[in-house]
């Protein structure tokens, strides 16, 4: 009558339960569909909700989307690499591109208004980690992901790649900036 | 077919070895062990190198050897302890022989060249890639075709456990149905066949493409399927560890399952929803439908997470009511206080169910929600989530195994059992703190598989607040304590099996004896007929739900603070 011996009762599935059990289980089920209920619930009322917005794309595709961008609404470059710092208008679509190892452009946002985030690699994974707020997207080469964003605190924020992506993976890290 | 062979009866535990399953388990707990060995070597570099102030190893030497350490840690480690763990739940079990033994023995050898083909591919260093290798970033081929060989062969594995089960039904060595624990293993064992076919499917084609006979794998379809496997191979690793949490109820106290009946059907519930839980990994992902991810995570992964609150409830449950039994029954914890302490297998047992359930399963939940994935998604507080599950979880509970087998089927007394004594607590507790302190740093944004979090030779260094930098000291500290405690259990272990007084190998005979039936319990009981069995056990669940509530809340909180995504 052990656990490693055959049961006594041949038919298991008529072994009667102990009321801890029976109390335990229904506890634990409610609390499940309360979880059920939460994710549910987020999407209708929650104001943060990943977006499954998402096209197929090729690198040329995308770079030139982004270029396009980057011509019409560089405010000013940085670091001797002189990396575009754009500053797109409310309600835009903004090009962020992930590749070895770097991010390009900077974006320059304002606060409490809202963008098109077009996220994708042009190469291998990578991973868009918004520090410190810690909001962290999944970047996969192919996909173009588009993200609504609406900022809601000003400040400098920084894009660390955190998906392992080769050897320089730890120098892949850009800034955000919110106005 | 008869093949000859013996059995003997082995004289402290009562258990019948077959000579031929005592041989395959005894090989694959070995070749397990060395590969636990080798992954915990590994993780002194890792760990020394996650560490700040000590920051060790070379970028390239952290990654290559980091793929390493998940590998061997994750899957051969793991993998060759559960075949073992099969052939036990089935030969020994069940008091019948070994289904083709020849078979098993070519499984144990695909294993073994597979584990080996893979570290040297990893070695050799065109292959730092880590255990998930993405595409399109490309291992060399060695790399998969080791991965592959190795699943086939514990593929075999599980069918020669499979083909036990029918011989012992054949040969009528039991009656009516298999025993809880055996039960357990079925579950693993079908999750298993599932798991190991979704993993053939992605890594021959990417085997293919690293030998530029296929010219592409998707990288989505990729994560897809690849989380199919990996995710299912950690059920397999949960049922595997129930399993062996009831065996080891049953032999430290006695303790019968409180109901077959919930606790068989918790074992169901998994087979039913867990593998269909890989969604929560690719909850951060483009592509995927909203309602996919939410039908995924909620509806089935909640059935499997009540499952194991289920089991969570039922193992100690029973414990309980065996420990009343024998008359503790003062207050709601005498039972628990009087517990034997002192002995591993017991106490190995215990710190790994609390730890799995109230690091491990709290923060897996919390993480498997669709939107709070966000906030931990590629973070170390993933590493840090399964650290309490594979580790305090599924390792500690083969440990605490191993304590009980090497008497039993080694043979040998186990040496320095004062060590012993100390090893879960050391093991387990430093562990406990390493998960919480790498969820801590998590929770502040620290990535994971990043060789330095200061960023030495990027233009745009971010600063990481001081307490991560703190968290993560932690980290190696409790990380190196932790080393110490598995190190400990292989110096015991090998010690034992090297140097050990040999044992007495009890009555051999030419044929086995079979279990006789179990005489039914004397009362026919009916719902809730033993009253309130286990109160200690119910308050310890109330705690366990506060908590996990909680935590739950506050991560929505703070969630609900960031800025607005759609
Ligand atoms: C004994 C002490 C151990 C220590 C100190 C340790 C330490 C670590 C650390 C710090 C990481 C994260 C590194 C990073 O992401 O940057 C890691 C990763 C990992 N560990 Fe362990 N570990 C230990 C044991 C184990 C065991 C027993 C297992 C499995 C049963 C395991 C499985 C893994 C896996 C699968 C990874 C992920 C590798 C990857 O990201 O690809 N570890 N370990
Ligand atoms: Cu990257
Ligand atoms: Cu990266």
């Amino acid at each position: 009558m052990s656990a490693i011996l055959p049961p006594s009762e041949r038919l298991w599935w008529k072994h009667p339960l102990d009321r801890v059990e029976g109390t335990w289980i229904a506890i634990a089920l409610v609390w499940c569909l309360i979880m059920f209920a939460m994710m549910v619930g987020w999407h209708v009322y929650g104001k943060q909700n990943l977006s499954t917005e998402t096209y197929r794309t090729k690198p040329d595709m995308f770079a030139a989307k982004a270029q396009a961008v980057v011509d019409k609404y560089t405010v000013r470059t940085e670091t001797d690499d002189k990396i575009p710092v754009v500053h797109p208008p409310e309600g835009s679509d903004v090009y962020l591109i992930a590749r070895l190892w770097a991010w390009w452009p900077i974006l320059e946002l304002e606060k409490g208004k809202t963008y098109r985030l077009h996220l994708t690699s042009m190469d291998y994974n990578h991973g868009f980690s918004l520090q410190p707020a810690n909001i962290n997207i999944q970047v996969v080469p192919g996909y173009e992901h588009v993200v609504t964003v609406t900022p809601n605190q000003a400040g400098s924020f920084s894009v660390v790649c955190n998906e392992y992506c080769g050897i320089n993976h730890h120098t892949m890290v850009s800034r955000l900036y919110v106005k | 077919m008869s093949t000859t062979t013996t059995y003997r009866t082995c004289p402290r535990s009562g258990l019948q070895f077959e000579s031929q399953a005592e041989k395959l388990m005894i090989a694959n707990a070995v070749a397990a062990v060395v590969f636990l060995l080798i992954g915990g070597i590994l993780a002194v570099g890792v760990v020394l190198t996650r560490w700040p102030a000590v920051h060790w190893l070379q970028a390239d030497t952290f990654y290559q050897v980091l793929t390493a350490h998940g590998i061997d840690m994750l899957i051969f480690w793991i993998i060759f302890f559960e075949i073992a763990v099969l052939y036990f739940c089935s030969s020994t079990l069940l008091r019948c022989r070994l289904a083709t033994p020849r078979i098993a023995w070519l499984a144990f050898a695909l294993m073994l060249i597979g584990a080996v083909t893979n570290n040297v591919a990893v070695y050799q260093g065109s292959s730092s890639v880590m255990m998930t290798s993405y595409v399109p970033m490309m291992a060399a081929p060695a790399f998969y075709l080791g991965l592959i060989l190795f699943a086939v062969g514990a593929l075999i594995g599980c069918f020669v456990f499979l083909g036990t089960l029918v011989i012992a039904k054949r040969d009528k060595t039991y009656q009516g149905s298999v025993p809880l624990v055996t039960f357990g293993a079925v579950v693993a064992c079908i999750i298993a066949v599932f798991t190991i076919t979704s993993g053939a499917i992605i890594l021959i084609p990417t085997f293919l493409m690293s030998v530029g006979i296929v010219k592409e794998v998707d990288p989505l379809v990729y994560r897809t399927i690849w989380w199919a496997f990996g995710h299912s191979s950690q059920q397999i690793n949960v049922a595997a560890h129930i399993s062996i949490w009831y065996a080891i109820a049953a032999i430290a106290f006695g303790a019968k399952p409180m109901s077959e009946r919930v606790s068989r059907g918790a074992f169901l519930l998994y087979i039913l929803f867990l593998q269909l839980a890989s969604a929560h990994h690719l909850l951060a992902d483009p592509g995927l439908s909203t309602a996919w991810k939410v039908v995924n995570t909620s509806y089935f992964m909640y059935f499997a997470v009540l499952a194991s609150m289920i089991h969570g409830l039922t193992i100690p449950g029973a414990i309980e009511v065996a420990q009343r039994q024998k008359g503790y029954t003062k207050g709601l914890f005498e039972w628990l206080r009087k517990a034997p302490w002192g002995n591993p297998v017991f106490s190995g047992m215990f710190i790994s169910l609390i730890g799995f359930g109230f690091l491990g399963g709290i923060s897996g939940v919390m993480m498997g929600t669709e939107q709070l994935n966000m906030i931990i998604h590629n973070t170390i507080y993933v590493p840090g989530h399964f650290h309490a599950t594979v580790v305090v979880g599924t390792t500690l509970s083969f440990m605490a195994l191993t304590y009980f087998l090497i008497p039993v089927l080694f043979r040998r007394e186990m040496i320095n059992p004062g060590l012993a004594k100390l090893q879960p607590y050391l093991f387990g507790l430093s562990m406990y703190f390493f998960c919480l302190v790498m969820m801590g740093a998590g929770t502040l944004g620290v990535s994971r598989r990043h060789w330095d979090m200061a960023f030495s030779g990027s233009a745009m260094a971010y600063e990481w607040p001081g307490a991560a930098y703190l968290m993560m000291g932690l980290v190696g500290i409790a990380g190196i304590a932790a080393i110490t405690g598995g190190a400990i259990y292989i110096y015991i272990t090998v010690g034992s099996i090297l140097w050990g007084k040999r044992l007495d190998k009890g009555a051999e005979s030419a044929k086995f004896t079979p279990i006789p039936p179990t005489a039914p319990s004397a009362v026919v009981q009916s719902y809730g007929s033993m009253g309130f069995a286990a109160p200690g056990t119910f308050a310890l669940a109330m705690v366990f739900l506060v908590a996990f509530v909680l935590y739950y809340f506050i991560n929505w909180k703070y969630l609900s603070t960031l800025w607005g995504m759609s």
